[in-house]
């Protein structure tokens, strides 16, 4: 709670920095929603109306970038953000089963990214560069390699266990 | 053109300015691309997102052409330019094959119930598809399950018939200005959308359904309402009345086969009272009450010199367009109401009074070849305790289905007769369906005002170009005038006369490039020269009549002098106009509090506001509330458009509205709410 009067509105003033440092150029948009991400951790819609407005832009156009790339999230990410590769490596070492039993361990699915208490995110990606640690994932910036259904089922226990901990 | 020419003269090396397409050899002209030549060769290469008016986006792979000695060899003839001595083979094996799965692949992954379907019949996938004689399909059909977006009165988006042509995204960028429409995603995944992923009525678009017009599949038409048209029409205790705008009767023959421009207005009628309209009204009468109002406005401005330029307000996508983007110069948009909407209150309370029924037992359906004015008849301002002055809006293409749909046989239709009084017409009102006319049927008015004499014409002014300038003299004053279409061509010249770089004294504005004539509601043309045609049409009606300026027509003279007085005049012929968001949109919470929740601070991040320095009234309220400890108890939001344009950046502190608000007055305005 204290830490949200710090916070208050800071974000968007964030947002406002932003597009002054780029002096409303509507060439910068992706570097703009970039920096927008990085304040909120993922793009509120409508930020990216207000980013449109001042561009001199449609929302649509914004709307259209910032789906286009992949690094760009229009949802809320959880504190954890769970990385599967599925590139060709970790693909043929049964990375899908790795997928499935995050999904199965963390009630999430096809269409469900993100856990409801906000906690964990998964997103499958196409390929870290770790091939020689199939199949591999990342959880915020930790790396963990030659990922089986067990190891995966032990990890969630750990992260959820050291939350409460915190909590 | 050498077209007699056998190919074997001619040489791949000629210094003549010649291709050969096909051994067919063309010479060179002005053409822009490769498939501008093919097509002058006589060779009608498929496309489906080539449009000579839009930019060339070379998506669609139909027109995919050999050129000898160049490699890879094959090239898309739309974004290739053309040059002599080219050799080109437009019908090889390979192209065959390609262009046959492009269509198989479309097929496959788009919706194609074409029977159900409204453009069935227009769809050029459906054309070329019998045209390269695909028979059958080889992929799996994957359609994604996007549902319908029938969200808004003029259009109807049906997603999963969509081939991605990006038509649609470059004429509403292009020609209108507006692009509500924009590609999004990635991929497999990409797909047409409005922003956010929202409903068309809920977005920025104006419903001219210029996006309908160059659609080549079923993924964007008109939302058609005949359903509840034929209801009133069966409805025994309704008097069902038609009124026809006069772009409609120059392009209905063009859905039976017939050429452009004829005049159908007799077979309409005809149609009309078979199919069992009680009463049916040539719009073009209220056009002339159009004319008579805003002439007088424009005369009484012009002498006060108040509120210059003005501009007409007869095409509802550039009313809505204004209000959305230009809240500054609503106050220079003529008050007089659309002829549709002035027919609606006038014919309602002329026939209720004749006939001696309520308000509510009359419908009165409008014919047009707009697609806007459905959006225009949904307006709250244009009805009387809920019941609208036009209840009903269908488009040229509607009408020609409802025949379709009865059986009657157009080309064996006779001609019948209008009804009268409130179809008589003036030669100053047909000319309203035309780029141009609006403006110069205000100027005949205007002449036979201020000059005696015959009526005057002003030719200056027609014709298809998107944007028109001239200046007249009229009773000794000098004019200056322009006349647009295209919301682009609009928006570019209200620029300049922001910018100060130009003045003008009346400006009218059409959504639809050539105006009504080439309403997205008109049958689509085969041609360039048939919205010419149409307009000529116009032309030579106006001509035929006896009566060439509005203030002649003596039932708006007897209307004036019987019916109307100061209040009636405002009441029934007169409209305002407001600020308009763009995007449907909940409030954004910028800031939450901890406590409990003392200030309720929202500010308004719209355009206008937005370049009137709302963003650092927003810096300096954050700093004042952290200085001041308040960061607790507040509640910051942000608005994107209060709708008060004129008076930004505004502030509500509560529920107090502040314009024009500085640190000093919102200061004040939270000191009162939170006493130190």
């Amino acid at each position: 709670m204290q830490k949200n009067v710090q916070e208050f509105g800071t974000k968007f003033e964030s947002v406002c920095a932003v597009l002054e440092k780029y002096e409303c150029n509507p060439h910068m948009l992706v570097p703009i929603l970039q920096e927008i991400q990085a304040a909120y951790s993922y793009l509120p819609k409508d930020v990216m109306n207000y980013v449109a407005n001042a561009l001199g832009v449609t929302p649509g156009s914004v709307f259209g970038v910032a789906t286009f790339y992949s690094h760009f999230t229009l949802e809320p990410k959880g504190k954890y953000v769970i990385r599967v590769c599925d590139g060709t490596a970790c693909h043929v070492r049964k990375s899908t089963e790795i997928i499935k039993t995050f999904q199965a361990e963390l009630g999430l699915d096809e269409k469900t990214h993100t856990t409801e208490d906000n906690l964990f995110t998964l997103e499958e990606v196409a390929c870290i560069g770790a091939c020689g640690l199939a199949p591999v994932i990342t959880i915020n910036e930790d790396v963990y390699g030659a990922m089986t259904k067990e190891k995966t089922v032990e990890l969630v226990k750990k992260y959820k266990e050291e939350e409460a901990a915190n909590a | 053109m050498n077209t007699n020419l056998n190919s074997n003269n001619v040489t791949k090396t000629s210094n003549l300015k010649t291709i050969t397409v096909d051994s067919i050899p063309v010479t060179l002209g002005d053409e822009s691309n490769l498939l501008e030549v093919i097509r002058k060769a006589g060779i009608e290469l498929p496309t489906f997102c080539y449009h000579s008016d839009l930019s060339v986006y070379g998506a669609c792979r139909m027109c995919m052409v050999e050129i000898e000695d160049r490699h890879p060899g094959i090239f898309p003839a739309c974004s290739t330019k053309a040059e002599p001595g080219m050799v080109i083979r437009t019908n090889t094996k390979t192209i065959r094959d390609m262009r046959k799965m492009i269509i198989e692949l479309m097929l496959a992954s788009s919706d194609h119930s074409c029977t159900t379907c409204p453009k069935s019949g227009a769809c050029k996938l459906q054309d070329i598809a019998t045209q390269l004689g695909v028979k059958d399909v080889r992929f799996k059909q994957m359609v994604a399950q996007d549902e319908k977006d029938l969200s808004s009165p003029c259009i109807a988006r049906d997603p999963a018939k969509c081939i991605l042509c990006g038509d649609c995204v470059r004429v509403c960028d292009e020609i209108q200005s507006v692009g509500s429409l924009d590609f999004a995603y990635r991929g497999a995944d990409a797909r047409v959308v409005t922003c956010g992923n929202k409903g068309i009525g809920e977005v920025e678009c104006v419903g001219c359904g210029q996006c309908v017009k160059v659609c080549p599949v079923g993924a964007l038409t008109i939302k058609t309402n005949l359903t509840d048209v034929w209801n009133e029409v069966h409805n025994k205790d309704k008097i069902v009345v038609a009124t026809v705008a006069p772009a409609v009767r120059v392009a209905i023959g063009e859905c039976f086969g017939e050429e452009a421009g004829i005049n159908n207005i007799g077979k309409i009628v005809s149609a009309l009272r078979i199919m069992g309209f009680d009463r049916v009204f040539d719009l073009n009468f209220a056009a002339d009450l159009t004319t008579v109002e805003e002439g007088n406005e424009f005369i009484q401005r012009y002498t006060e010199q108040k509120n210059l330029p003005q501009f007409t307000s007869c095409c509802p996508a550039w009313v809505k367009f204004a209000e959305e983007y230009y809240p500054n110069l609503l106050n220079n948009l003529s008050t007089v109401r659309s002829p549709m909407s002035l027919f609606g209150s006038v014919c309602k309370e002329q026939l209720s009074k004749e006939l001696g029924v309520s308000r509510d037992k009359i419908v009165i359906v409008m014919v047009g070849p707009c697609t806007a004015k459905k959006f225009e008849a949904n307006r709250p301002e244009f009805a009387v305790d809920g019941n609208p002055d036009i209840d009903h809006v269908i488009t040229t293409e509607e009408l020609a289905r409802m025949i379709k749909e009865h059986g009657i046989e157009f080309e064996k239709l006779g001609f019948s007769a209008l009804d009268m009084p409130l179809s008589f017409a003036t030669g100053g009102a047909i000319i309203f369906g035309s780029t141009g006319g609006v403006c110069e049927s205000v100027l005949r008015y205007a002449a036979k005002e201020l000059e005696p004499g015959p009526s005057r014409e002003f030719k200056q002014f027609r014709g298809k170009s998107g944007t028109k300038i001239g200046e007249i003299e009229i009773g000794g004053n000098t004019l200056r005038l322009a006349v647009v279409s295209g919301l682009a061509n609009a928006r570019a010249l209200i620029d300049r006369v922001q910018n100060g770089e130009e003045s003008f004294d009346l400006i009218e504005v059409m959504a639809c490039p050539g105006g009504c004539v080439n309403g997205a509601g008109q049958p689509t043309p085969q041609c360039d020269e048939d919205n010419s045609k149409r307009a000529k049409g116009l032309y030579d009606n106006d001509r035929m009549l006896p009566f060439h300026s509005s203030g002649e027509n003596p039932v708006v003279k007897k209307l004036y002098d019987e019916d109307f007085d100061e209040h009636k005049i405002h009441e029934l012929l007169h409209t305002k106009y407001g600020n308009r968001r763009l995007i449907k949109e909940d409030d954004f919470v910028l800031s939450t509090p901890t406590a409990e929740t003392k200030l309720n601070l929202t500010i308004c991040f719209g355009r206008s506001c937005f370049t009137k320095g709302a963003q650092a009234l927003y810096g300096n309220l954050m700093k004042y509330i952290r200085d001041n400890g308040l960061e607790a108890n507040t509640e910051f939001k942000a608005r994107f458009c209060a709708t008060k344009c004129g008076k930004g950046p505004v502030l509500l502190v509560n529920d107090q509205l502040i314009e024009h608000c500085t640190l000093e007055k919102a200061v004040e305005a939270i000191g009162v709410v939170l006493p130190q």
